[in-house]
């Protein structure tokens, strides 16, 4: 058994790596470590965290293709279901602290606040992705139409950047950077397709 | 195709060795993957607590104190006033000013004061620290919604103001905090034009709340809190108090101000404390106070009403926000 063939080595590596940061975060919080202002500090970083699974899961496909990688694609679904987990700590913590569980007002703080209805509209969408992420779901729906869905995830990926983008004050840094490794990800995609769509007629032999 | 019978057994890697050499390979990428994680989390996570290393000032006592207190509401701790700083010219990361403002060389200081008055001067800082001072425990709102509640050091800017004798034409006074690129690499990504400006109307400015703090903690302002010398305006957002002030201009119009400049839609030249006018990204009904968890409700004028509503009679604040 050789690296690239040891499934279930990568599967633990992943699994741990993804879930240490909520650890240390838990960690912090327990320790009276998580700086003056902590419900800031779990709904930047869960947020951040959110971005980083999406960013990893787009990373997939150009790693394989580019590094000959294709034990990534085994992964893939953990990172994307990481993406999802970190969504909801940071829309709990959104709900919970920012809206003190009072949902009524969320419906106004959606229609009042632009970041809020494209963070929203987002998480809304990466939903029946995670639903859909199971053996059984890719086997009913057909593997074609499973990933025609999953394509949801560029435009989860760039409402996500244009929902941290909006709230920062003046310091676009971050926000920029996601925004520019957003940008190569899905640069890759169109670049691929146009390709695949000029060699498709000779190639298919 | 090669038989394996063919291979000389010396060539062939024991069992043992090839499962120690996996073991440790394996081993090798659950400890560097995880000191990454680990290590790119810490580079995000709040930095350790900070200690009040300032001198001590002397304060005299105020008989009317009581009415400028916070009354009743728990003062914050140090760590948490000299360890969540906006301080845009040297980190725009709360957490990280203070590391960031450690070497900020303070001393010497002079602030200059000119423009529509009588006696331009400039104030070496050991002059400033000369004023009488006073403790003031005020509420500090940030814009961003979260306040706190600080023991500020320092002496109305009425007191400097009246020693250069404004003219009868002098209307506002503008503010400029130090700007030394060299000192404040990280300023690049500040997103906003620096020198930082701020302004006050002259009535605003002449209020005896409005303080210059030169400390806080009984002590000397921490860097990060805008060392040697700041404004003090406990009525409006945090970012109308400007930090480390080296010049103050006497005006007889508006001046342009930095966050009103760079973002004339959510920030008004007046940006008093006001739960009814929001931000347009924002809320500001309420405010999370630092050290607690809910959310608290935002006070019209930060709880100054009593003392400056006067000051507005007549305005339309949804107009002049």
């Amino acid at each position: 058994m050789t690296f690239s063939t040891d499934s279930r080595f990568h599967r633990q590596l992943f699994l741990f790596n993804g879930l240490l940061p909520a650890l240390l975060i838990l960690l912090d919080g327990w320790r009276g470590k998580l700086g003056a202002n902590p419900v800031e500090f779990i709904t930047r970083s869960t947020g951040m965290l959110t971005l980083v699974f999406l960013m990893l899961t787009l990373m997939v496909t150009p790693l394989r293709k580019a590094c000959g990688w294709n034990w990534l694609l085994k992964q893939r679904r953990l990172l994307g279901l990481y993406a999802f987990f970190y969504g909801v700590a940071h829309l709990l913590t959104y709900l919970a602290y920012d809206r003190d569980w009072q949902l009524q007002t969320v419906i106004g703080d959606v229609s009042k606040r632009p970041f809020i209805a494209i963070g929203m509209f987002s998480f809304a969408l990466m939903v029946p992705l995670a639903v859909t992420s199971t053996n059984a779901m890719i086997k009913k729906l057909g593997g074609q139409r499973w990933a025609q869905l999953h394509r949801l995830t560029y435009y989860i990926a760039i409402g996500g950047v244009l929902h941290y983008w909006i709230i920062v004050k003046s310091d676009v840094t971050y926000p920029l950077l996601f925004g520019i490794v957003l940008a190569l990800l899905l640069g890759y995609r169109v670049v691929t397709s146009i390709k695949k769509a000029r060699g498709a007629a000779p190639r298919a032999s | 195709m090669s038989d394996s019978s063919h291979i000389p057994s010396s060539e062939i890697t024991p069992e043992e060795t090839f499962l120690n050499r996996r073991f440790f390979m394996k081993s090798a990428i659950w400890a560097g993957s995880t000191l990454a994680t680990a290590g790119l989390y810490r580079t995000f996570s709040p930095r350790p607590e900070v200690k009040n290393t300032g001198s001590v000032i002397t304060t005299v006592a105020e008989p009317s104190q009581e009415t400028t207190l916070a009354a009743g509401e728990k003062v914050n701790s140090f760590t948490e006033i000299a360890g969540y700083n906006n301080y845009y010219e040297f980190s725009t990361d709360k957490s990280e000013v203070a590391v960031k403002a450690k070497d900020f060389v303070t001393s010497p200081w002079s602030v200059q004061v000119g423009g529509l008055v009588q006696k331009p001067r400039t104030f070496d800082l050991e002059e400033l620290l000369k004023f009488e001072s006073v403790e003031r425990i005020y509420r500090f709102r940030c814009v961003e919604g979260w306040s706190m509640v600080i023991p500020w050091v320092g002496f109305p800017l009425s007191k400097l103001l009246n020693l250069v004798e404004p003219t009868s034409a002098a209307t506002h006074v503008a503010f400029e905090t130090c700007y030394d690129i060299k000192q404040m690499p990280d300023s690049r990504f500040a997103g906003i034009d620096l020198p930082y400006i701020e302004g006050l109307r002259l009535d605003e400015a002449m209020h005896p709340l409005t303080l210059l703090a030169t400390g806080l903690y009984g002590r000397t302002l921490p860097n990060q809190n805008g060392a040697p010398i700041r404004l003090v305006v406990p009525w409006k957002y945090g970012f109308k108090s400007i930090k480390s002030v080296v010049k103050i201009t006497l005006m007889d119009r508006e001046p342009g101000t930095t966050w009103s400049l760079a973002n004339p839609g959510e920030y008004g030249f007046y940006s008093n404390v006001n739960p009814n006018v929001d931000h347009p990204r924002w809320s500001q009904a309420r405010e999370r106070r630092i050290g607690e968890i809910g959310l608290r409700p935002t006070l019209m004028f930060n709880g100054y009403a009593e003392q400056v509503a006067h000051l507005y009679a007549g305005m339309d604040l949804s107009e002049d926000f």
